[in-house]
């Protein structure tokens, strides 16, 4: 047992048990987002959302939006490349901070 | 009569998803539309043995329609002129000794003549007789064939996991061989059609986007053409099915197809318009239904292709059952891809 199960991914829409509104809200949101061709086609967002699981480290999302990139027609190759494209934006995140220190170091004249 | 009955009887099909009550529901009453197709399954033998396959088809299987079953299959065709396709599938079909003949005197009928071709059964030796089949797309261009061939993907690590290594190298070559003979080139007449199936437990993105995927990449990287590609849904029936229960993952894998459940692409499924013919002459309602040893049922009793009545098998209840669930999953599937259009 875990805390993470997959089978509990199905059981998402019972967090609208309280405050269902809200849950409906999200849910039609989310839809309309992820769910259909826009300026974006499913498959351009279902790979972004594939980096944004993995940069969030969600196993659920991880899960569902590896199925969805399958789905709609992405192959490793590209699933792979998306997920770079996040393991570089948070390399670049920490890298750029560098910054901050050298200001740092700068501020006590040790730079 | 009811139109849709469910096998019942044959107790290695499951009614657990209840495909029968999903179209009640659904208030659909899918009674056979006009039988335009008899589709014929000539041999088990085939030069692959691939992860999906649903015949379980392979270089050590012997079993191949008699010559009594083709001629009655061709009488079958004389005496019906609404038949008006015959498609041919295996195995590999090109294997059977008198698969040419078959196709010369479908064709001499006047019918369209499709055969289900794995491209790699024209460069790899005969299983048994060892000779060349080299020749078989001038035999194809002759005879004006519509060709219908499996490439699981426009890149070889899908298409080489699903079929074998080597096999998308070796699919490509015997595509350039059929397009230098016409076989998907404008103005032609010449169809090449492409077959699209998921490497795994997943269910097929838009045929409209594959088709253009595999345009783009195949004419790009290997100057190559073809007419369309068809999506098809991988069935949950045999090695598919055993490699799914290996993975643990039948049932979410049936889930997927259940909750996937389209009226729409059920109103097209295959059954309606096709009869399938088995090797040994029995007649059944589609090939999945053949392979799992379901046959077709008038007035309860199966039918060979020796007691072939057009009217009798127009009034028949089509056999159902949770595999049925992959034919009219999302956009649907076929034999000819998609049973809607998007």
């Amino acid at each position: 047992m875990s805390y993470y199960e997959s089978k509990d991914l199905k059981r998402f829409a019972e967090v609208g048990q309280f405050r269902p509104e809200l849950m409906e809200k999200f849910f039609a949101y989310y839809n309309a987002v992820v769910g259909e061709d826009g300026a974006l086609t499913k498959r351009e967002k279902a790979l972004i959302a594939l980096a944004v699981s993995h940069v969030k480290q969600c196993p659920y999302c991880i899960d569902a939006y590896t199925t969805a990139c399958l789905e709609n027609g992405s192959n490793p190759e590209q699933m792979t490349e998306a997920i770079h494209v996040g393991a570089a934006m948070e390399a670049g995140i920490n890298l750029v901070h560098a910054v901050q220190m050298q200001n740092a170091m700068r501020d006590k004249g040790a730079l | 009569m009811e139109a849709i009955s469910t096998a019942q009887k044959a107790a290695s099909l499951s009614q657990r998803f209840g495909f029968a009550e999903h179209l009640g529901r659904a208030a659909l009453d899918l009674k056979p539309s006009v039988i335009d197709t008899l589709q014929i399954n000539i041999t088990k033998l085939c030069n692959q043995a691939c992860v999906h396959c649903h015949v379980d088809a392979s270089p050590r299987r012997r079993e191949m329609m008699s010559d009594a079953v083709i001629q009655q299959v061709l009488e079958v065709l004389k005496a019906n002129p609404s038949l008006q396709k015959l498609d041919i599938t295996g195995g590999a079909p090109e294997l059977h000794p008198r698969f040419r003949m078959i196709v010369e005197a479908a064709r001499a009928l006047g019918r369209t003549v499709m055969v289900r071709h794995n491209l790699t059964v024209t460069l790899d030796p005969h299983p048994i007789s060892g000779e060349s089949l080299q020749d078989l797309p001038d035999f194809f261009a002759e005879q004006g064939l519509v060709v219908i061939s499996s490439l699981p993907y426009h890149q070889s690590y899908f298409t080489d996991k699903q079929r074998g290594a080597g096999v998308f190298d070796k699919s490509l070559e015997s595509i350039r061989r059929l397009n230098q003979v016409g076989y998907g080139q404008p103005g032609t007449g010449l169809e090449l059609h492409l077959v699209y199936n998921p490497v795994g437990a997943f269910l097929p993105a838009s045929q409209a986007s594959l088709e253009a995927d595999y345009k783009q990449e195949l004419w790009q990287h290997h100057g190559l053409v073809f007419n369309q590609l068809f999506a098809l849904t991988n069935m949950p029936i045999h090695r598919f099915k055993v490699q799914l229960k290996k993975n643990d993952g039948y049932e979410n894998y049936m889930e997927k197809l259940v909750g996937a459940f389209n009226p729409s692409a059920a109103q097209g499924i295959m059954c309606r318009s096709l009869i399938s013919v088995a090797y040994d002459g029995q007649l059944y309602d589609c090939d999945f239904n053949q392979m799992l040893n379901l046959p077709l049922k008038c007035h309860g009793e199966s039918r060979s292709i020796f007691d072939f009545h057009t009217t009798e098998l127009q009034e028949r209840s089509i056999q159902v059952a949770d595999h049925c669930f992959g034919c009219t999953a999302g956009a649907g599937s076929s034999c000819g891809g998609n049973t809607i259009k998007q």
